[in-house]
């Protein structure tokens, strides 16, 4: 089993590699082929693991010894449990699935060579994340993704700053570089959160530090898991910290749907899944966790309300249904948040890929307002998208129904009403955004001749290698009760009480009416043609949302700016003045000195006598002092 | 009754008169004259010393002194002598090849 985890790690590895040696030249389409079937392998290799974790049992494997000082020993230990298995079977599925497809999209791109070894760095990091055995381990992994997406978002790094009002991400080295920064933040949280556990613990495998939660103290494990959640929240782009998400759509699509979508976001969840018995000691933090996470949901929901962005629609969902799994975490249902974070990464990434579909036939137009009408030129992407965009809503019997649903009942079971309201509310709020986007781009009338586009479909193999996602995301659902048995097998098995068992039919028709009632708003508003109207365009809520709650031009108003202006001090009155100033005085009284003392050396033996007796004077003097004073 | 203070004054005076020839002497054999003086005044203050506190090790290291003096003079007056038929001169303002 040993060879299997290790070729499932290191065939992306080896991948990247192998295509980073291309990395300056121009495009090779050997480096797209062999990347993408190292990831097949891994893939397979990764299924291998599922079906032996499944009928065998985990498998854990160490590497080598890592850190060893004193006490501490921190091994490269990489282990195979239930979660794992399904972390990196959705993981590797996701990516093949997106380097095939890359192969087609980055056609012309100067950098095709470039972004191959990126994109398989990414999973190789992303793997290093959920296979390891600790914690150091985690947040090397945590680590690479961060830098692997940072490389990734800011890909086209040559394109210029523009203004806000032209283009809400700036640049795409802005908003990598915006994306790194707040990143570092939350890794801070982590990092404390992963000192806070070596002091008190001694050790930072999992199972020891597990085996450890009853004996540490409350206050503690609070404090950890607090600081644990601030690491998540930047991953996974939570209130306050996620303003980077949106404007991570400056990458290339296929990244969007890797990184910004299916896998990398995940990781904060899947740390909470992952720290399940700190968490489940300590229910007021969880509690927490799913405040956070349901406010996000309807946050995020809200701003995708009136976006015009293709990307920025779906990156907005995104956020909001990763406010779904930490809610459903936050609340003790681990599984659920595991089944919904697997179900996500399929239909997300397929609603990516079909976005960039249309990009690419819209010759990288983003503006759903200037689209229309698309689905008679791209039937495929359209049933794609479609399909992607009813299983996001949680349609029956779509994948996302069986997923949702099951958060919202868990909020229920767990009387945390408003929660589940909330959740509620936003399912209505998917559906309508949704499908807002979904009838703006493929129905409607055909507005984009207006602006003098041909949209074309894109190549058939790249049609193809989207369909496991597309049949992912119909019928993943429907293993609900296999899914179930198998992370039930680590995971703490969640069971609805008997109060609910018996509101379910109703609770599965309330969630069904309001997100099939967001649809037919959809429809009714969208599906004709494209309504625009001044007044409620100019109201303020229309504004408010559509500038994101004007929170990234606070956070530049009040952090950005200050820091800058604080820098700018420090650089001219604090570098310049004090630092500088004393650096540069002492290099002046030494050269001042020796110009002035050169005159002694003239030469003249005579005189240098006179120096030297002058010298032996004031040392013999100098010793009678001292031998007169003690 | 002349005492141990006699012989250190003397050294002294003589070591002075010695420094105050290093400083204002242009001439090299002049210099050396000098500094032969200071080294007799340092015999003088170890010889008083050692006799004083009745330590042979005193008397001894004025033997030294006097030995490296005598092939210090042997060599210095040979290099005087070369520098005397080269430049024709024994003062010391002529010499500043070394100027900085």
């Amino acid at each position: 089993m040993e060879g299997l985890v290790y070729t499932a790690l290191f065939a992306p590895l080896a991948g990247s590699l192998f295509a980073a040696l291309f990395g300056m030249r121009p495009k090779t389409l050997l480096t797209g082929v062999v990347t993408s079937l190292l990831l097949l392998v891994s893939f397979i290799a990764s299924t291998a693991l599922l079906w032996h974790v499944m009928h065998v049992g985990p498998v854990h494997v160490k590497l080598m010894d890592w850190i060893v000082a004193g006490d501490m020993s921190i091994p490269f230990g990489f282990n195979v449990d239930q979660v794992t298995a399904v972390m990196m079977t959705v993981v590797t599925l996701v990516s093949t699935v997106v380097h095939i497809y890359s192969n087609g999209y980055m056609e012309h791109d100067k950098g095709f060579n470039r972004f191959f070894s990126y994109l398989s760095a990414f999973v190789f990091s992303m793997l290093v994340l959920v296979m390891s055995d600790n914690f150091l381990g985690l947040f090397i992994g945590w680590e690479g993704v961060g830098v692997c997406s940072w490389l990734l978002i800011g890909f086209w790094y040559h394109k210029p700053d523009v203004t806000r009002d032209e283009n809400p991400s700036i640049s795409p080295s802005w908003a990598a570089n915006e994306a790194f920064i707040m990143n570092r933040i939350a890794d801070l949280g982590m990092l404390i959160g992963i000192f806070l556990i070596y002091w008190n613990v001694g050790s930072l495998q999992y199972d020891a530090v597990f085996a450890a939660v009853p004996h540490l103290s409350h206050a503690l494990l609070v404090a950890i898991g607090v600081f644990l959640f601030i690491g998540a929240m930047g991953k996974s782009a939570q209130f306050p910290l996620h303003t980077w998400l949106a404007d991570a759509m400056e990458g290339p699509t296929p990244v969007s749907a890797l990184i910004h979508a299916a896998t990398m976001v995940t990781a904060g969840v899947y740390l909470v899944i992952r720290a399940h018995p700190l968490y489940s000691a300590v229910p007021g933090v969880g509690y927490f966790v799913a405040v956070v996470g349901t406010f996000v949901a309807i946050f995020a929901a809200s701003m995708a309300l009136v976006n015009r962005d293709l990307k920025r629609i779906i990156a907005y969902s995104t956020l909001s249904q990763l406010g779904y799994m930490f809610a459903a975490a936050g609340l003790g249902a681990y599984w659920v948040a595991l089944f919904h974070l697997a179900a996500h990464a399929f239909f997300k990434a397929l609603l990516f890929l079909g976005a960039g579909n249309v990009m690419h036939a819209m010759h990288d137009e983003l503006d759903i307002f200037k689209m229309g009408g698309l689905k008679k030129v791209m039937k495929w992407t359209y049933i794609y998208m479609g399909v992607a965009s009813l299983a996001l809503a949680g349609i029956w019997p779509f994948a996302g129904f069986y997923s949702k649903d099951t958060i919202l009942e868990v909020a229920f079971n767990e009387h945390t009403y408003g929660i589940w309201f909330v959740l509620w509310l936003t399912a209505g709020l998917t559906a309508f955004y949704s499908f807002r986007l979904v009838f703006l781009a493929f129905w409607s009338d055909e507005r984009y001749k207006c602006y003098g586009f041909h949209p074309h479909e894109v190549q058939r193999y790249v049609l193809w290698a989207m369909f496991p996602l597309g049949l992912l995301a119909v019928i993943f659902g429907w293993y609900k009760e296999e899914f179930v048995d198998f992370v039930t097998g680590l995971l703490p098995a969640y069971e609805v009480s008997e109060h609910t068992h018996h509101m379910l039919p109703i609770l599965v028709t309330v969630t069904l009416a309001i997100a099939i009632g967001g649809i037919v708003v959809a429809y009714v508003m969208y599906h004709k043609r494209l309504k625009r109207s001044e007044k409620v365009e100019a109201s303020l809520p229309y504004r408010i949302l559509y500038n994101q709650y004007y929170i990234p031009i606070l956070y530049e108003k009040v952090f950005a700016k200050p820091y800058a202006e604080l820098s700018d001090i420090a650089w001219k009155e604090i570098d310049l003045q004090v630092v500088d100033a004393t650096v540069d005085g002492i290099a002046k009284v030494v050269e001042e000195s020796g110009d002035a003392t050169r005159r002694m050396q003239s030469g003249n033996l005579s005189d240098y006598l006179k120096w030297m007796a002058g010298g032996a004077i004031a040392l013999a003097i100098l010793a009678v002092i001292v031998v007169a004073n003690g | 009754m002349i005492g141990l203070s006699h012989y250190l004054i003397l050294a002294a005076i003589l070591f002075a008169i010695g420094i105050v020839g290093v400083i204002r002497r242009k001439n090299l054999l002049m210099l050396f004259f000098a500094t032969e003086i200071m080294l007799n005044a340092a015999n003088i203050a170890f010889a008083a010393i050692s006799s004083y506190t009745g330590d042979l090790g005193g008397q001894m290291f004025a033997f030294f002194i006097i030995a490296v003096a005598a092939s210090e003079v042997a060599v210095g007056l040979g290099l005087l002598i070369l520098i005397y038929r080269k430049y024709g001169t024994l003062d010391l303002d002529n010499f500043t090849m070394l100027k900085g």
